[in-house]
């Protein structure tokens, strides 16, 4: 572990009730990587990020964010910390509007000046948040409330931003234009963790990946590493349209 | 004449309304952010009553300190069980918690039975609650006019602090999805201690307004109101706070045309005919009038 490592989790275990779910995954973040978790359905790519954000409590195991142990934190302390989980199928709150939502995201933020300059960059970012501000979350398009997700994770400038499915159940059009953003973010110096069936697209932007199975990391390394020493076509990446299993 | 019955049925409605609508948004409130239907509620009130009665009675205090200390007693006994009693089982299940409720709920009423006595107590009244006021030819006690006001302006304030503060517009993001609020940052112990304060302060309010009607406290007092929350909050929605506030208004309004309209011989069934209708709503409209935030993602 060197000074630039982020995010550091060692020989994690969880299990929900009497299922284990992770058996010992060991990976690390370091600042400004884009790093992409992949693997089928039920391998455990949630789970980690689940974890990492104290949403689950690890059986056993380490986890380290910026050189302090949090495994077993609470979910609003790591994001006090500087942790931001966007997660899958976006949870925006439905009835509150999108000033609201992004309201929530920056709780713990005072409403200042800074506030207001960092909302306007995310306006430049997604428009359509700024044309949608006062109307409900539940009114939006899917690709709306996602982009009002990610929009609801940055607004605390986490120092992790981690992504949880973010093309799950978009149009393609919708699905390009996620990744042009994750790709945006990441030339801005953000730290991603990237969690995607879309195994392809996800290589495609990453530094480095993680492929799971099982529960376990099955490989890590290099995008291109992967892809020549792992069969893509195999179960694992979930073949040419990544996605929908 | 029939300007003048149409409006003592007004005042009528709004004032019985008012009150049940406090006392069914003290249950929402607690409901929205753990889901937990909460059983002691009814006993905040009733240690509220019981401030009131100590306070009236023993001390010589200006009524408007001893109703200030007995609304402290409602949000301290709210914030206090919350703490003692619910907090070490969250983690557990809704089960473990509802459970609880019924142990604070039977633990609270035997402490009033053993502790301070198994008879009702007369709870005085300052003497211009029950001033009776006439509008326009209808005479009305004054509490019936206070209450409407109290609930007034208790429900602007309400919507304010909900709309308008970060800490408002949080407790609605974590009724909606509480683990999301969490992991934006939205401290569960504090969202949880808020909804319990408020919920015992409404419990204070409605303790004032329900032993000046009644004129007295006794340790069982919590089950009626209790059931009125419960029914005004199936009639409205248990996912709404505005759906709980309308389930009060319409429930004193059934029940007061139940009132007016049924025979005289059938009147001392009055309560079995608002029973079938809850069952009525149960069936046709279990998600209340107001159905709350659950909403379905657009495909797009």
């Amino acid at each position: 572990m060197n000074n630039n490592t982020i995010l550091q989790v060692s020989d994690l275990y969880v299990a929900y009730g009497s299922i284990q779910a992770l058996h010992g995954v060991c990976m690390e973040v370091h600042k400004g990587e884009l790093v992409s978790i992949c693997g089928v359905n039920g391998a455990g790519k949630s789970t980690v990020l689940k974890a990492i954000a104290g949403v689950l409590k690890p059986r056993s195991g380490s986890i380290r964010f910026k050189g302090k142990e949090v495994a077993g934190s609470k979910p609003e302390q790591l994001h006090k910390m500087g942790m931001a989980l966007v997660p899958e199928g976006r949870d925006i709150f439905p009835s509150l509007t999108v000033e609201e939502n992004l309201r929530i995201g920056a709780f713990g933020r005072r409403l200042d000046k800074s506030y207001a300059a960092d909302l306007e960059d995310l306006f430049s970012l997604f428009p359509i948040l700024k044309e949608r501000y006062h109307q409900a979350g539940g009114l939006l398009s899917g690709g709306e409330q996602q982009m009002l997700a990610i929009a609801r994770g940055l607004i605390s400038n986490p120092d992790l931003l981690m992504l949880d499915e973010p093309s799950l159940g978009l149009s393609p059009a919708l699905v390009d234009q996620i990744f042009e953003l994750i790709i945006e973010l990441k030339s801005r110096n953000i730290t991603i963790l990237l969690v995607e069936q879309n195994a392809q697209r996800a290589l495609g932007i990453a530094d480095r990946a993680y492929l799971f199975s099982n529960g376990r990391i099955e490989y890590s390394g290099r995008p291109q590493e992967l892809m020549d020493n792992v069969d893509i076509t195999s179960v694992y990446l979930g073949g040419q349209n990544g996605g929908d299993v | 004449m029939n300007a003048q019955i149409l409006l003592e049925f007004a005042i009528n409605v709004l004032s019985m309304g008012s009150l049940y609508a406090l006392i069914s948004l003290g249950l929402v409130f607690v409901f929205g952010i753990c889901k937990l239907v909460n059983y002691a509620y009814g006993e905040f009130i009733t240690v509220s009553a019981y401030v009131l009665y100590f306070l009236g009675v023993f001390t010589g205090l200006p009524w408007l300190l001893v109703f200030l200390f007995g609304i402290l007693a409602g949000v301290a006994v709210g914030f206090f069980s919350e703490l003692v009693a619910f907090r070490p089982f969250r983690e557990r299940s809704l089960d473990a918690l509802l459970v609880t409720s019924f142990a604070v709920s039977v633990i609270l009423q035997r402490l009033f039975q053993l502790g301070i006595s198994p008879r009702s107590k007369a709870v005085p009244v300052p003497a211009f609650f029950n001033m009776n006021i006439q509008i326009l030819g209808v005479i009305t006690p004054l509490r019936n006019l206070l209450i409407i006001g109290t609930t007034v302006v208790l429900l602007t304030v309400l919507v304010l602090i909900m709309k308008y503060t970060t800490l408002g517009v949080a407790m609605r993001g974590a009724s909606e999805n509480f683990v999301t609020a969490r992991l934006m940052g939205v401290p569960a112990n504090l969202m949880i201690s808020v909804a319990f304060i408020i919920s015992g302060f409404l419990a204070g309010v409605v303790a004032i307004f329900w032993s000046a009607r009644t004129g007295s406290v006794e340790p069982m007092m919590g089950g009626t109101p209790l059931l009125i929350g419960f029914i005004a909050v199936v009639i409205g929605g248990m996912h709404s706070l505005p759906g709980s506030v309308v389930g009060g208004y319409v429930y004193a309004f059934i029940s007061n045309v139940l009132s007016l309209t049924l025979p005289s011989s059938l009147l001392s069934f009055r309560d079995a005919f608002m029973f079938a209708i809850v069952i009525a709503f149960l069936v046709l409209k279990p998600e209340g009038l107001l159905r709350g935030n659950y909403q379905e993602e657009r495909v797009g």
